[in-house]
């Protein structure tokens, strides 16, 4: 579009291209740990290729992680499910239906995404304690579920709100009520916003690190992320063993994110407020 | 949109029970923690005994509170600055029209999908003082010892040692300013861009008058979620550096958990997560009451 000669057109792909291999580095690093043979760990030859992998490690991680992969996933998949139903139900209403107050109410439902977390831990934990819930994967369900609430709410309602108003005024015209407008002619729109909102509840909670390491203390009840912290923390574990688990443990948010890489976008502009 | 009020009350008899459940937790549980904060809890018995503010006079006492401040305000600020200007950079190379502009955008917000603990386990391994990096800048033959995150060295009050976190965390939150500012630039009409160029602007012109100002409002959403987020971080300093040596990479963020879940000191651990709320709700408030107020 901005004329361009060729010198400028050499130095910008010289960037890119540059700020590309800055940004892929790490990565290289943690494939090229993770396929080191125990003997060649030893830090200084982190630096050289590995000309001989191994998988061995992926093998030792995954004997190690497989059951906390498992509880991300139990966690992650509930925790998805109510966030997508409850946020489009609130979404909906708050973005069609204004009466006194509604927008001091939804701007102090959307001021619950941005609080320090460690500002509820305590009275969390208390609360959890005397449910029985604490230390189970329900309580951490239930957690997610609620302070997911705020921007699941908000992703729906800045979609909802470019649906015109005579859609549901029609519907209403048509004998049908608040919620049977929801039901016939709401939801089957909702799909591009049930795929952002799914995304971006699936990455956030499986990266989750906060509740899950105050909530579950049982190593049979913890998400792949503490399980990886408690790895990489113990002394007795190879680097190699715990990179490869770095990769395992990313791999689900890596490979939604390569194939849904637009409505990964979407949601992460949406959690701007404005969207 | 016009709506009879019953149908108001129908909707509202299904969405209040979830406001007052997120209310309850989100608001009854801050107050919850300000009267734990007021109090003498200390152990793992709860004791509501009230103490008024002498919780909070302690931490501003306390050298580690002090030195988390500080470790947060120059994060913050660096933090800041480098995802901006990175992102911007960024951004505008690929509005300028590279070919496999759907690769380099893949590959410059993927460290965005994966967790902190992840990348502080890979950051930790790679500016290991003695093996790191440093070993890789030996291998080229410079004379490199930098101590990287257990480094005890300071420049006033910024310790050299918060390097290695805002580093790790732009590396991961570079590709979210660019996807902001790229969003903005596609946003300008281009009518605007080639008036600038038919009056002979030249391309650093055009970027300072013409595409910098567009991006203002966008330059503040983002600079406000930046700040939220190094305001609570504690996941990638938990999993890359711990306090460090001193408290050289020690948050408020840290010093909570640590406190309340490790050392049973609830009301110091309250009193910590209530300030860390103020300086959030000092930046976010006024962003969210500007924003609905708009929209009224």
């Amino acid at each position: 579009m901005i004329h361009q000669n060729k010198i400028k057109i050499f130095f910008k792909y010289f960037f890119s291209i540059l700020f590309a291999l800055l940004f892929i580095f790490p990565l290289l690093v943690l494939i090229n740990t993770s396929i080191k043979p125990f003997a060649n760990v030893s830090l200084s030859t982190m630096w050289v290729w590995e000309k001989h992998p191994t998988f061995v490690n992926y093998g030792e991680a995954a004997r190690k992680l497989l059951p906390n992969l498992l509880n991300s996933f139990k966690l992650v998949i509930p925790v998805c499910f109510f966030s997508i139903l409850i946020g489009s139900i609130n979404g909906y209403f708050f973005s069609k239906f204004k009466f006194k107050g509604s927008n001091i109410l939804f701007a102090l439902i959307i001021f619950g995404m941005f609080i320090p977390y460690q500002s509820i831990l305590i009275p969390l934990v208390q609360t959890l304690n005397r449910t029985k819930l604490y230390g189970k994967m329900i309580g951490l369900i239930l957690t997610h579920t609620i302070y997911g609430l705020p921007i699941s709410t908000l992703m729906f309602r800045n979609y909802y709100a470019e649906i015109p108003d005579e859609l549901v005024e029609a519907g209403m015209l048509d004998s049908l009520d608040i919620w049977g407008v929801y039901r016939k002619l709401i939801i089957p729109i909702s799909i591009p916003t049930v795929v952002v909102v799914l995304i971006w509840q699936f990455t956030s909670v499986w990266n989750d690190f906060l509740f899950a390491v105050v909530i579950t203390q049982d190593p049979l009840v913890q998400p792949i992320t503490v399980a990886l912290q408690n790895l990489s923390g113990s002394q007795i574990v190879a680097w190699n063993t715990v990179m490869a688990g770095a990769l395992l443990a990313s791999l689900p948010t890596l490979f939604v994110y390569i194939v849904f890489g637009e409505y990964f976008v979407q949601g992460l502009l949406a959690g701007s407020v404005k969207g | 949109m016009y709506c009879p009020k019953k149908e108001i009350q129908k909707g509202l008899a299904v969405v209040i029970p979830f406001a007052i459940l997120l209310f309850i937790f989100v608001y009854g549980f801050i107050g919850w923690s300000f009267k734990v904060s007021l109090s003498a809890w200390d152990g793992v018995i709860p004791n509501m005994k009230k103490v008024g503010f002498s919780n909070y006079v302690e931490l501003f006492h306390s050298r580690r509170f002090n030195m988390d401040l500080w470790n947060t305000l120059f994060f913050t600020v660096l933090f800041m600055m480098i995802c901006v200007v990175g992102g911007f950079i960024l951004a505008y190379l690929l509005y300028s029209g590279l070919k496999a502009e759907g690769l380099f955008r893949t590959i410059y917000m993927y460290p965005l999908s994966i967790s902190f603990i992840v990348s502080g386990v890979i950051w930790k391994w790679i500016l290991t003082p003695s093996e790191g990096i440093n070993k890789l800048f030996q291998m080229m033959g410079f004379n490199a010892t930098f101590g990287w995150y257990t480094s005890t060295g300071h420049i006033g009050h910024y310790n050299v040692a918060l390097i290695s976190l805002v580093i790790a965390a732009s590396w991961q939150y570079l590709g979210y300013t660019m996807a902001m500012f790229l969003a903005g630039l596609r946003g300008i009409p281009t009518q605007i861009v080639e008036s600038a160029m038919i009056d002979g602007a030249g391309e650093f012109r055009i970027i300072r008058n013409v595409l910098l100002p567009q991006l203002k409002p966008i330059t503040f959403s983002a600079l406000i979620v930046l700040g939220h987020i190094s305001l609570k971080i504690f996941d990638l300093v938990y999993a890359m550096t711990g306090a460090g040596p001193k408290f050289v990479t020690d948050f408020p963020g840290l010093y909570m958990f640590e406190t309340t879940f490790r050392g049973n000191h609830y009301a110091e651990g309250a009193a910590i997560s209530i300030i860390m709320l103020l300086l959030v709700a000092l930046v976010v408030v006024p962003y969210l009451v500007s924003t609905f107020r708009k929209e009224d």
